[in-house]
């Protein structure tokens, strides 16, 4: 098994808060079938020090992936900076496969210009070439955009360097009075925004299909509601505050609906809610718990965890024009804790939390082949959502007592930590692809 | 009966005191830990039964030798059944209640922290549910009572282990405005 530990600290400003943050992202455990890759530091054009390390930004997502073992720089022989100036015999040598050159620079007008190339060492050509003008803000996202380019070129599958991941924090003031933020952050942990904070819990958060707004649980008021709110204009609105439960919600994969558990009718059912019109369609009926529902991503049914059969395990309802066509039928059956089902894009697998041996992990289902697999090491995992690509999976977990984040690939080959400084981070949902800052 | 009531020692363990903002106090000396030693010891008289909570007036509701001082109710794991040692509490309670139809309690819901906080939060609503299941066939009017689950979000230990994960498996009764 190939270890590698890398540590990347960072220190970055949080807009709208008053502290600076430190985020450490940490690679516990690379992939053996990592492809070698050497990323040559750009070439700078213009005064000064450069604005960003794209190379830096490129290899450490490469690196998150699993799929890709970016030479460290003491190995990197040379530093060219165009295809053309490239002695591939050299890197032959090496048994590297591929090589990332490039360079940035800088215009009249504040903007820069940058340019990579994406080369076969084998076959000696490039793969793919582009030249990408950017402002000075968005330099860190140009730079997941070659990462995305890059990953695409060499697996075949979408990268999901670009989004975002969402979740909550919670942090003590200086009173000691807990605060709960709802917060969004770049897929790597950069750029934290804090868009709602709150002196009571806040939970679930869960994104629309087209990244513009999240839906979540408040208990502002003393009891838990729904909300709606835009992360560009911070604008929320309520969206339920029925009597008992108003929780769970989850956006359907056309944006019409959201999916949500309340208990008005006496014990937690699940409800489809159309976000336009607000009008209700019960989809269960029974006298257990019902909650936590998630959608199929052709919107043909939803997985939800419920008590019904004596303890949480997740089943499923088959949907028709989101309406009921079949009695829900149950999915888990391995161990007595099964429960917070999320589903990757393509439908093929099934993350939830597991309980094995008191211990709550990860686990995940391949639906094809009933293959059941738990994927990490923790006592108290929880909250597993899938990147958009469904190659990672990001979740909840505790280090020294506190909760941190953490990412662990879909065959559970490659892992990664995201810790912050401050706090208790939990429950982080990735977003859509479509996400535009 | 007065008397019965004014006689009973509380050695505490935890005792919810409606003066201090309803949070659950631990009381550091004399502290018990034999549950069948507290359980005598709460609201019990001689011949081991409760006294009958529709003889309390409102006054004991501040009074921390009262039975009704006892409001929280303990979950086993997973579990939203009453335990049976509970029952007497939550019928002292549901007997004050009827006989004062004016008053009104918020029983509180919450897990400890494993698994899904979502589930948690409806599994808290449930143990909820059931203490008010017992205290309406009792005689509570259901308006009288106001759910509220919490989940995981609050819990009253802070610790990461089976002793702090018990004490948060619980519902509190908290009685508006006392």
């Amino acid at each position: 098994m190939l270890r590698k530990s890398i540590l990347i600290l960072f220190s970055w400003l949080l807009v709208n808060s008053l502290v600076h943050a430190v985020l450490t992202i940490e690679i516990t455990q690379g992939s053996e079938s990592a492809q070698p890759i050497a990323i040559i530091p750009f070439a700078w054009k213009g005064k000064g020090v450069p604005p960003a390390s794209i190379k830096n930004i490129v290899a450490a997502d490469l690196q998150r992936s699993g799929q890709f073992s970016p030479l460290p720089n003491k190995d990197l022989i040379s530093h060219p900076h165009d295809g053309a100036q490239v002695n591939y015999q050299t890197w032959r040598s090496l048994n590297v496969g591929y090589l990332v050159v490039g360079k940035i620079q800088a215009e009249a007008d504040g903007s820069f210009q940058v340019e990579f190339q994406l080369l076969d060492v084998f076959k000696g050509q490039q793969l793919a070439g582009y030249s990408i003008r950017s402002l000075k803000s968005g330099l860190r996202r140009t730079a997941h955009h070659i990462s995305d380019i890059i990953y695409k070129t060499v697996t075949g599958e979408e990268g999901a360097f670009n989004t975002h991941i969402s979740y909550i924090t919670v942090t003590r003031n200086r009173n000691n009075k807990k605060r709960y933020q709802l917060a969004i952050a770049d897929a790597d942990g950069y750029n934290e925004k804090i868009i709602y904070n709150s002196p009571q819990p806040l939970m679930s958060p869960s994104w629309s299909p087209d990244g513009t707004r999240l839906a979540y649980v408040s208990f502002l008021s003393g009891r838990p509601e729904i909300f709606v709110q835009n992360i560009f204009s911070a604008k929320k609105e309520r969206l339920t505050s029925f009597k008992g439960l108003n929780s769970a919600p989850r956006w359907s994969p056309d944006g019409k609906y959201i999916a949500l558990t309340l208990s008005k009718d006496g014990n937690p059912e699940i409800y489809i809610m159309n976000v336009n019109s607000r009008k209700l369609t019960r989809i269960t009926r029974s006298y257990a718990i019902d909650t936590e529902a998630e959608w199929l991503p052709d919107s043909s049914g939803l997985i939800f965890t419920s008590d019904r059969g004596g303890s949480p395990q997740l089943y499923e309802v088959k949907l028709n024009r989101y309406r009921v066509i079949n009695r829900p039928k149950r999915l888990t059956f391995e161990g007595n804790y099964n429960s917070r089902p999320s589903v990757s894009s393509d439908g093929r697998y099934i993350a939830m939390v597991h309980r094995t041996q008191g211990k709550f992990r990860i686990a995940v289902l391949e639906r094809a082949t009933q293959h059941f697999n738990v994927l990490t090491k923790g006592k108290l995992d929880e909250s597993p959502s899938f990147a958009p690509n469904g190659r990672m999976i990001i979740y909840a977990t505790e280090e020294k007592h506190r909760g941190i984040l953490s990412a662990v690939s879909v065959d559970g080959r490659a892992r990664q930590r995201l810790s912050f400084k401050k706090g208790d981070v939990r429950e982080p949902v990735w977003s859509p692809y479509k996400v535009n800052k | 009966m007065k008397n019965l009531v004014r006689n009973f020692i509380i050695l505490g363990v935890i005792v919810t005191l409606a003066g201090c903002g309803m949070k659950p106090l631990k009381k550091g000396d004399g502290e018990s830990t034999d549950k069948q030693q507290q359980d005598n010891q709460y609201g019990k008289d001689s011949t081991g039964k409760f006294s009958s909570g529709a003889s309390l007036d409102v006054s004991s509701l501040n009074d921390p030798n009262s039975p009704l001082s006892q409001r929280v109710l303990y979950f086993d794991l997973d579990s939203s059944q009453v335990k049976d040692e509970d029952r007497d509490i939550i019928t002292v309670h549901a007997e004050f209640l009827a006989a004062h139809s004016d008053i009104m309690i918020v029983l509180e819901g919450h897990a400890d922290e494993r698994g899904s906080r979502e589930y948690n939060i409806a599994l808290g609503e449930k143990r909820a549910k059931a203490v008010k299941q017992l205290m309406t066939l009792q005689g509570v009017a259901e308006s009288q009572i106001q759910v509220i689950s919490f989940g995981e979000e609050r819990p009253v230990a802070l610790g990461h282990d089976g002793a702090a994960w018990n004490l948060n498996r619980r519902v509190e009764i908290l009685y508006t405005g006392y």
